[in-house]
């Protein structure tokens, strides 16, 4: 068995990444665009949502509790799905979910896919694998599309060509679709990309999709979407695959009343997104008429073993972590040369990885501790991060004064009140290496690590501070 | 090993041992802390207002109107958009459908034919005011999934007793057709992909209007 998280294994390092990312001055200003937008829309709705945190402690609590009884709640799974008429097969690794996955399609003798937007296709790079087989895999999200014609990466979870603007989009397509004309406005290119789409929709006859919940009560799976590509894909073809990762189960029906309040509020700024579609099996005269899920372990269960970094499961891919994250926003996705790329990246690739590979990443956050108070599910990825710095330290291939670093941290970050007055403290020692607000230079060894990080400052007043004033 | 279900024995043998705890997960579940608002405490005007609002800020319009009035109303929207051919689910109530349009009854209809509908007329199982949410689970009037999908523009009958307020409560309501094929429709299909624009209808319809019926 070997696990493999997309390219991460083939990509530079973090540090090396980031510097050449903060380059690209387009870049950056496409991904502080669109990282703010999000944010603003974001913060507007989960204000007005009174219960809020009510919502983000039940969320957290049903994962908390699924991940304890994760082997019965999938035995479930499986059961129902099949009483339901749909097929489940396991994967161990991602060689072996794309093994199955391309049988099924051989077995029916079709060369082309359809795909919805899901992001374990990518963390098994499943496109390379059904080319290598001969077949041609379509991507049908808008972002996803713009990706994969562009011959790119996704450089965000939510919206995976965040970092390109209208008008390298407008020249890919061009390029791409063979159009002679195309015109400049988002509507146009959306407009573009209906029309190389329908055909393909009527026409392919598998489709592939991941999912965003499964539940062991009755077999269903849930996915959540904003164009309608979802949609066409999992009802208009023949034969329809999910490939779902063995964290994405939930334990009843009725749980989604919590995750989809809070998904798209957290994703997107929408109270909804647009179109959730929820199937059981395989129904008679609606949709298709085989129904196969891939569950895939790729790493999962050895993260799952782990107490203190289990929390990472938890995980429901809504991206308000890279929003906020000044790091992220500094150097885009790109740079954790991974497919989850983020705070969330920057603990969930090292761990399924084993921390081959991509060791820098844990490394890869000022610690400030935005990406906790914002998550949906109450990941502590600060925590996380500071366990996984240090089994890196243990491994032994990190700079001496980085351990001496991670040291403090994990110190100042083991209770909440050590972090206040950690924060406390490095208010006053940082005064001398200030400048414009952030913190340009570290003294000494250190100073590799800002010159690249743009670390942000510790606030005046941390948020902790200010959320308990503000009662 | 269940019956039916293509397992690669060891694979799933070895994802399954390696997870396992003891306890007691039934009584856990029903413990988890679910202190959220399940019950909404609107009342019934101030609810359809909401549903109302949320909708427009959607992009889609709302037409109120009475039981007898559902044909007349449909009439003025489909003039409106000057449509002509109409798919509808084949157990639409007769009732709802005004002349002298062109009905198409989806009786298994090939895909293609359903595509080339100017729009589509189905009825809804449960709506959702804080959301602006419709929820279709193929009962009655409402078809299958691909006919709410192919044509640009869909009509949807709701009655005001099928409008709760709050997510929670359309979860309960629907508890029986959980494993039917749902879906959860909150505006026009749209996407903000490009720079963050918002842009309404990508592949599913591009257009929705609600037809709010009184009791
Ligand atoms: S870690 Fe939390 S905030 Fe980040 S993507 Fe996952 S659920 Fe969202």
């Amino acid at each position: 068995m070997s696990v493999r998280v997309g390219a991460a294994a083939e990509s530079p390092s973090f540090p090396m990444a980031a510097k050449a990312a903060m380059e690209d001055v387009q870049l950056r200003q496409n991904v502080r665009h669109a990282t703010g937008v999000i944010r603003a829309k974001r913060a507007l709705l989960v204000e007005e949502k009174a219960d809020w945190q009510q919502l983000r402690t039940a969320a957290s609590r049903i994962k908390e509790h699924t991940m304890r009884y994760l082997d019965r709640y999938l035995v479930q799974f499986e059961q129902s799905c099949v009483r339901a008429g749909g097929k489940v097969h396991w994967a161990e690794d991602a060689d072996e979910a794309n093994r199955i996955i391309t049988g099924i399609i051989q077995s029916h003798g079709e060369t082309e896919v359809i795909k919805v937007k899901t992001m374990t296709s990518d963390e098994t790079q499943l496109n390379t694998a059904l080319e290598a087989a001969g077949i041609t895999p379509y991507e049908t999200d808008l972002a996803d599309l713009i990706v994969q014609l562009g011959s790119d990466h996704p450089s965000h979870i939510v919206v995976p060509a965040l970092h390109k603007n209208r008008m390298q989009i407008r020249q890919i397509f061009l390029d791409k679709m063979h159009l002679e004309t195309l015109g400049r406005e988002p509507k146009d290119l959306a407009e573009a990309a209906r029309r190389y789409l329908r055909e393909k929709f009527l026409r392919v006859r598998v489709g592939i999709s991941g999912a965003n919940f499964a539940i062991a009560e009755n077999g269903s799976v849930c996915i959540v979407e904003s164009e309608g590509n979802a949609r066409m894909c999992l009802t208009l073809p023949k034969v329809l695959i999910s490939l779902i990762g063995i964290e994405k189960v939930i334990p009843r029906f009725r749980d989604l009343e919590v995750f989809l309040q809070i998904l798209a509020r957290s994703a997107t700024g929408e109270r909804m997104s647009p179109y959730s579609s929820i199937w059981s099996g395989v129904s008679a005269n609606d949709g298709p008429s085989e129904f196969h899920v891939v569950l895939l372990d790729n790493g999962r269960t050895k993260v799952l073993a782990d107490e203190a970094a289990r929390q990472t499961l938890h995980c429901i891919r809504c991206g308000a972590c890279l929003n906020i994250c000044p790091v992220y926003r500094q150097t885009g996705g790109h740079a954790y040369g991974s497919i989850y790329s983020g705070p969330i990246g920057a603990i969930l690739t090292p761990q399924l990885q084993s921390m081959r590979h991509s060791e820098t990443l844990p490394f890869a956050s000022s610690l400030c501790g935005a990406c906790y108070e914002i998550c949906p599910v109450k990941i502590n990825i600060p925590e996380v991060l500071v366990h996984l710095r240090a089994k890196v330290v243990e491994q032994g291939d990190s700079p001496i004064v980085e351990q001496l670093a991670m040291r403090a941290a994990a110190f100042a970050l083991a209770g909440p009140r050590r972090l206040a007055a950690a924060q406390g403290f490095a208010r006053i020692a940082q005064k001398p290496f200030l400048s414009e607000g952030v913190l340009k230079n570290l003294p000494g060894m250190l100073s590799g690590w800002s010159s690249v990080r743009d670390l942000m400052t510790v606030p005046e007043q941390s948020f902790r501070e200010w959320w308990r004033d503000r009662k | 090993m269940v019956e039916g279900s293509k397992v690669t024995a060891s694979a799933r043998d070895r994802i399954l041992a390696s997870i396992g705890a003891s306890g007691n997960p039934e009584q856990e579940y029903q413990a988890i802390e679910r202190g959220y608002e399940s019950a909404g405490t609107a009342q019934k005007g101030q609810k359809l207002d909401l549903f109302i609002e949320r909708l427009t800020d959607y992009g889609a319009g709302v037409y109120r109107c009475t039981h007898l009035e559902i044909a007349a109303t449909i009439a003025e929207r489909l003039h409106a958009r000057n449509a002509q051919s109409v798919a509808v689910p084949h157990d639409i109530p007769v009732d709802w459908l005004p002349q002298p349009f062109e009905f198409i009854r989806d009786h298994a209809s090939p895909y293609p034919q359903i595509e080339c509908c100017d729009g589509v007329i189905t009825g809804c199982a449960v709506a959702i005011a804080d959301t602006g949410t419709i929820i279709l689970d193929g009962g009655s009037s409402q078809g299958r999934r691909a006919l709410t999908l192919l044509p640009d523009y869909h009509l949807c009958v709701a009655f005001e007793d099928q409008i709760v307020e709050t997510v929670p409560e359309a979860m309960h309501r629907l508890a029986e057709a959980m494993s039917r094929p749902l879906t959860l429709i909150s505006g026009p299909s749209a996407t903000a992909d490009i720079e963050m624009t918002r842009i309404q209808g990508v592949h599913g319809p591009r257009s929705m209007e609600v037809v709010l019926v009184s009791l």
